[in-house]
């Protein structure tokens, strides 16, 4: 029986820690993601868990540590966001290049300046290219769910890459809904102990971690770096079947919403995925063909599949809540028009930026993008192809 | 989101409006309801002004925004009526409670020809005398259950009870004060 909760993202998070009890977590706080390691230090003065916490000075040191525990051969976390995730960014290549299973709680939140609190994806969108896996949440179930499920993908052994399970600041880590919790024993059993092939403290194999590698041998660790993500993708399609025996819920690539017969379609991560699901029910009763892809998985980037499943729209509006800085849109819609080509759809593909530094996005400005879409297919409007939504007037 | 009530939260970073958010998504939570309480930012220090939301609804919540035209506003800070407009799309069907010792009629000509019904509590005094201190939260959230009859007030005042255990594990002589907090809430809030 699951049990009926009621809880904010980041006590979610932090519940599925201390269902899973990892071995090490080095962590500095830094806001929305704050309360995560503060959780997870009560449950552990409490006795609930025998994580070693490690309190570090700054985030540099919180991946370093972390690194350096998933090299011992532990199973390892941390949290952060925004600045504090750009604090971390040689580790971040570090541990992606070293081939360490390990998982960051991150709690997407803009990155400076103007400093800001709020949610937007400049902070992960900005590492997308670093070499973990990035997995999305619209909800504090989605990001409890999908951190069950992290470990089991960034330690199977065809893959041992970092992930990074990320969630909306604030809209979700601050939020408190209802959310269905899975009982302790049967996590435990999901996720399994963590046996490391290799690991440094193993007398019997000894082995190098992070030594230099000339030119002759760098472009191969690369190659292998990126078969690794190659390997990600039937990883966690496969550990989603088997969530979805455990619990009934289903996960993927992507969640497809009323999409197969639409017309238009949106595009985007995260939280505002729900704002748009009601506007298209709104749209979808005054008889218009509307629908959603909302990605949950970006890196690896499911590039051909959704591609695909958006190929017979006649017109799609892909949505980034980071800027990209190229002059020309943000990194998803970068990512989307490129597979579109690939496979020649047809798709007309328009960019817009939302949500940045915490802008609201309301079923009214969802409509708008909808409508846009529709007068360009429909009238033949001239619209601009890279726009901001919601700016002040 | 048809049967959908929203309600928002007008404080200053400090006074517990967030938390008072939280534990309303609580009491309804408790009811077999589906929730959302959440807090929006502006800059973070003490004092500043702050909104939290409350959705309430008998399907699953999927919208992510904060609430422009809702059925209840709460104004735990009466200083913020007029830096804040606190009836912005206010429903003219619901109503306004606002944390003052002033009547209704006193406050409506502040209230931008907000015609909807007002609500008055004094839970500075109130919290002063049940507290010691002035933590206008819980009175508040005795008025908004009170007013939107979300739960009646026996099961509210019992859910209370646990909530507070819980929350105050740690200092148990609270307990008492903040329950007589909103008893005499619940009384006193007037139209």
């Amino acid at each position: 029986m699951a049990i009926r909760e009621r809880l904010s993202g980041n006590e979610a998070v932090a519940y599925a820690i201390r269902q899973i009890n990892p071995d090490v977590m080095p962590a500095f706080p830094i806001t929305p993601s704050t309360e995560i390691p503060q959780y997870v230090s009560t449950f552990i003065a409490n006795g609930e868990i025998d994580t070693e916490f490690i309190p570090v000075e700054s985030e540099h040191s919180a991946m370093s540590a972390a690194i350096g525990a998933s090299a011992a051969g532990c199973r390892v976390l941390t949290a952060t966001s925004s600045c504090g995730m750009a604090l971390m960014w040689e580790e971040l290549y570090v541990a992606a290049s070293n081939r360490l299973p390990l998982a960051l709680a991150l709690v997407n939140r803009a990155l400076s300046g103007p400093i800001n609190i709020n949610c937007d994806h400049s902070d992960s969108m900005g590492a997308r290219d670093t070499g973990w896996i990035q997995i999305y949440a619209e909800n504090n179930q989605e990001a409890y769910d999908n951190f069950v499920q992290a470990y089991r993908i960034s330690e199977h052994k065809d893959v041992r890459l970092p992930i990074m399970i990320c969630q909306d600041g604030f809209i979700t880590s601050h939020a408190v809904e209802n959310i269905e919790l899975i009982e302790d024993e049967k996590v435990k059993a999901f996720v399994g102990e963590y046996e490391p092939e290799q690991y440094l403290l193993n007398p019997q194999m000894p082995m190098a971690v992070g030594p230099y590698a000339t030119s002759p041998f760098y472009m191969e660790t690369k190659m292998l770096q990126n078969e690794a993500m190659i390997h990600a993708r039937k990883v966690i399609l496969d550990v989603a079947a088997d969530f979805k025996e455990m619990t009934g819920r289903s996960y993927g690539f992507f969640e497809s919403y009323r999409l197969e017969d639409a017309d238009y379609a949106i595009v985007m991560i995260g939280s505002a995925a729900g704002t748009t699901k009601e506007a298209i029910d709104e749209l979808r009763e005054a008889g218009k063909k509307v629908g959603l892809l909302k990605i949950r998985v970006f890196r690896p980037f499911p590039g051909e599949e959704i591609a695909n499943a958006l190929k017979h729209t006649k017109a799609v509006a892909i949505l980034d809540r980071s800027e990209g800085f190229r002059a020309g849109g943000g990194p998803l819609s970068a990512e989307v028009k490129e597979h579109l080509y690939d496979i020649h759809a047809s798709t007309r593909a328009v960019s817009y930026i939302y949500g940045l530094g915490g802008r609201d996005y309301t079923t009214v400005e969802a409509k708008e993008v909808y409508r846009q879409l529709e007068d360009m297919i429909e009238n033949g409007t001239n619209i601009p192809q890279y726009q901001y939504i919601g700016l002040r007037k | 989101m048809k049967d959908t009530i929203e309600i928002r939260w007008h404080g200053r970073g400090g006074q517990g409006a967030k938390t008072a958010a939280l534990l309303l998504a609580d009491v309804a939570f408790k009811t077999g309801k589906y929730v959302q309480g959440f807090p929006e930012y502006g800059p973070e220090r003490m004092g500043a002004p702050i909104t939290a939301y409350n959705r309430i609804s008998s399907f699953p919540i999927r919208v992510h925004s904060n609430i422009y035209t809702p059925k209840y506003v709460v104004v735990v800070d009466e200083s913020l009526i007029g830096p804040v407009d606190v009836t912005a799309g206010l429903k003219e069907d619901g109503a306004i409670i606002v944390n003052t010792p002033e009547s209704p009629d006193e406050i409506r000509p502040l209230l931008n020809g907000y015609s909807g019904k007002i609500y008055t509590l004094d839970a500075k005094e109130i919290s002063i005398r049940t507290l010691g201190a002035n933590f206008p939260n819980s009175p508040m959230l005795a008025a908004i259950v009170a007013v939107s009859g979300i739960m009646e007030e026996h099961a509210f005042m019992k859910e209370m009870e646990t909530s507070y255990h819980h929350k105050f594990a740690k200092k148990p002589e609270v307990i008492e004060g903040n329950m007589n907090a909103l008893k005499l809430a619940f009384k006193e809030v007037t139209k």
